[in-house]
């Protein structure tokens, strides 16, 4: 149907999209609380403002900052100020959040307005205000949009890539997005280029979103400029240096940034609210996630306001099933697996998935047999089984050698290992341990 | 609605691949050639493939638990091994010699090791190899002739594969001042009878060791186990690539470039050592460039040994040769990472 690019290595998971593709945007009733962590992105802290018992309003910042990879957090409802404590976090810790209680009228603390002539705005004041909206990656990595806007001199991107692959199973909330909303994506698209002073772009799409891609292929049939790219169904496709390579051809340097191969990527719901935050002030407060799988009733993908906590979704989808068994915030492949639902909805939370007793079951792990199934699929070329049995043997200075930090952990080669190893996790570790051991000798 | 949540690293879904899946996929894939094994030979051989599988399952259990080892008997490995080691040997050895092969290579060549994924020599070779030092004879006169069609002219009795024939011929000839015109004359007739037999080579009419005689059915299996990708192309294909070079060039009696290497290829235990032993993962290389490497190096020994060494058949030696060359080989062809420097 398409001609389809790609990169080397990669598995084939089922894709999974069936339980929630077909299910429209809803919107969340009102939360009745909302637990807005401090910290919700790569980068600096930033100071919070607020102080228990105050009154906001929705959209009013509640922290502030000075440094530069740093964004700010809005209140996402209007209400009083119940808390600032550490609260569970879905990236496994308690994070200093601030607790609102809505008091049931939402009011805006500025109220969006539309303005018409928002492409007249200079570019400083653009990626300005997409600073203080609070935006930061909604791919899930969460890394400070307008950082990302403002690529040093020497440095100068002349391709940009929007990310609509989602190759992660289960996750449709891009794909509804691109479905729903397709114009505001393609202006959010068109204020990058314009702030970056770029005259061509392409969306890059799993070609297993038909509809996606004939849908944008069509909005842009009078913008010669905008490539719609179909790619092939193949985890990881949607991870930035597979992405570049497949659509550019470029090789992201080990250790680089997209930006040394002239590259940016951005994900489609960064697009949009990158659009909503240019066009009509409006900061950050809400996002789509899509809640799946076989552990919940009724799979939706919904509009909800930050700071949500899991257990609103999950009611709001009907619960859960019988036998759901484990909660991941994101997908199957790089999500994390939660130890409860009262932690909420953050900016990089693009879904919720329910696993079954079945799917979540895991299983021992065997000795590796040297199938090299792992190094085939392994999409940064590396050897998996021989660092993850450097770092199993303490040996983590062998497996730095051997590509350890070349690893994004994109989990493919546990996925694949028929012995069932854990070979992620092991990096992650040797990551962790090697980090300690540089601390050490300073 | 709080429940109790299930923990565990990413990712939470895992392929449904297993080892004792992709080792029972291998035993499906050598059956056919058994199956042959016993129909050419008869139920001697039959009992010689039960008695090894037998005894290398059960040494697995008794190494296991004597070094206090989780027991994985039925994990699939143990009967790989037991099925490869009776199919390298020949129908009528006595029954006590595939059950000390399959002791030796189970317990000493694996378990000693650490088990499944530890041992550097596959294990079935080393059964074999320790037969072919302890018990010669046994192990390389073939004394059944295969059921059926057999090679016209040539003597079964004594020395009934094809190699062997081969070998002996080869050597009066390169010799011809030593022997009467009359047994050049019919080394001569032989080798061309031996080049003329493609047909019977490749369905398995002729005599050999249980396992090894039919390419077709071998194929059959090796087709399979690529489909299902168990195997690759790599190792197999550089492995018998190798052997079709070297014995063009240097296989014949008139000089260079005047071999057969379609003979090369459908007798002895080539095909079945390339494309069930060679690729045995654990004891093979992980890299692209080393399972090439790996599949040459076995190429190159196996000629040198079937023409100038002292056995008629080297698939064995070369394998376990080259299984001592893994770790070297993955170390020397660790591929580049991604946006590194070539």
């Amino acid at each position: 149907m398409f001609r389809k690019k790609s990169f080397r290595g990669g598995a084939h998971p089922h894709d999974e999209k069936r339980w929630s593709a077909d299910m429209a945007i809803q919107e969340m009733p009102l939360p009745g609380t909302v637990i807005i962590p401090v910290q919700q992105h790569i980068g600096a802290p930033a100071d919070i403002i607020v102080e228990k018992g105050d009154a906001v309003k929705k959209g009013q910042p509640l922290t502030k900052t000075s440094k530069f990879v740093s964004v700010p957090v809005h209140a996402s409802i209007s209400g009083t100020v119940a808390a600032v404590e550490k609260r569970p976090h879905p990236f496994g810790t308690d994070l200093t959040s601030i607790v609102i209680e809505s008091d049931g009228n939402d009011a805006w603390a500025a109220e969006p307005v539309m303005n018409p002539d928002y492409l007249s705005l200079g570019t400083d004041k653009m990626v300005q205000i997409i600073g203080e909206a609070g935006i930061a990656g909604m791919g899930g990595a969460a890394f400070p949009s307008h950082v990302k806007l403002s690529p040093p001199a020497d440095k100068p991107v002349d391709t940009l890539i929007l990310n609509g692959v989602e190759c992660e199973p289960y996750l449709t909330s891009d794909y509804r997005l691109m479905l729903e909303r397709p114009d505001d994506i393609l202006a959010g698209l068109q204020i990058i280029m314009k702030i970056l002073g770029l005259t061509k772009a392409f969306i890059g799409i799993e070609a297993n979103k038909p509809r996606a891609i004939a849908l944008l292929r069509e909005k842009c049939a009078e913008k010669k400029n905008i490539a719609i790219v179909p790619l092939a169904v193949k985890y990881p496709q949607g991870a930035e240096k597979q992405l570049i390579k497949a659509v550019s051809g470029r090789s992201v340097p080990s250790g680089g940034l997209p930006m040394d191969v002239g590259c940016l990527v951005h994900n489609v719901g960064t697009a949009a609210a990158i659009y909503e935050a240019v066009a009509m002030g409006k900061p950050l407060i809400e996002r789509i996630v899509s809640v799946t799988g076989p552990g919940v009733r009724k799979p939706r993908n919904i509009k909800a306001r930050i700071g949500t906590p899991f257990a609103d979704l999950i009611e709001f989808c009907g619960g859960y099933t019988q036998k759901a068994a484990k909660v991941i915030n994101g997908g199957p492949m790089m999500g994390i697996a939660q130890t409860t639902i009262a932690v909420p909805v953050i900016k990089g939370t693009s879904g919720i998935l329910v696993l079954d007793e079945r799917t979540a079951a895991g299983s021992d792990e065997l000795p590796c047999i040297s199938c090299a199934r792992c190094v085939d699929v392994c999409p940064m070329n590396l050897l998996p089984n021989h660092i993850a049995a450097f770092i199993e043997h303490n040996r983590v200075e062998d497996a730095q050698k051997m590509g350890l930090f070349d690893c994004m952990e994109c989990s493919t080669c546990s996925f694949i290992c028929p012995a069932k190893r854990n070979l992620v996790h092991y990096i992650k570790l040797g990551k962790a341990l090697w980090n300690e051991a540089q601390k050490k000798t300073g | 609605m709080e429940r109790s949540l299930r923990i565990s690293p990413s990712p939470h879904i895992k392929d449904a691949e297993s080892v004792t899946r992709i080792m029972y996929m291998v035993v499906l894939a050598l059956i056919p050639a058994g199956v042959w094994g016993v129909y050419i030979f008869g139920t001697q051989a039959l009992w010689v493939i039960v008695v090894s599988i037998l005894a290398a399952m059960g040494s697995e259990f008794l190494f296991a638990k004597m070094m206090k080892r989780p027991v994985r008997v039925f994990d699939g490995s143990a009967v790989i091994t037991g099925i490869l080691l009776a199919y390298n040997v020949p129908a009528e050895v006595p029954l006590w010699l595939p059950a000390i092969g399959a002791v030796v290579g189970v317990g000493i060549g694996k378990m000693t090791f650490g088990g499944l994924g530890y041992n550097p020599l596959n294990p079935a070779l080393v059964g074999r190899a320790f037969l072919m030092a302890s018990w010669p004879a046994s192990m390389t006169i073939f004394k059944t002739a295969p059921a059926g069609l057999s090679l016209s002219g040539i003597d079964v009795v004594t020395s009934a594969t094809p190699l062997n024939v081969f070998k002996a011929s080869r050597e009066i000839l390169a010799n011809s001042g030593a022997h009467t015109a009359e047994e050049v004359t019919q080394a001569t007739q032989t080798i061309s009878e031996l080049y003329n037999a493609n047909a019977a080579l490749f369905f398995g009419k002729v005599g050999g060791c249980i396992g090894e005689t039919s390419v077709l059915l071998l194929l059959i299996g090796a087709v399979f186990l690529m489909y299902k990708r168990v195997i690759g192309w790599k190792i197999p294909f550089s492995y018998i690539g190798t052997v079709i070079i070297l014995t063009w060039i240097f296989g014949g009696t008139e000089g260079l470039f005047s071999g057969n290497p379609l003979f090369h290829i459908l007798s002895g235990g080539l095909i079945l050592g390339a494309f069930f032993m060679a690729t045995d993962m654990v004891t093979s290389p992980v890299t692209f460039k080393g399972r090439i490497i790996f599949g040459i190096g076995c190429g190159v020994l196996t000629v040198v040994i079937r023409l100038w060494g002292g056995y008629p058949e080297g698939v064995s030696y070369s394998i376990l040769l080259m299984n001592l060359t893994t770790p070297l080989l993955d170390r020397f062809t660790k591929p580049t990472p991604f946006g590194g420097k070539e």
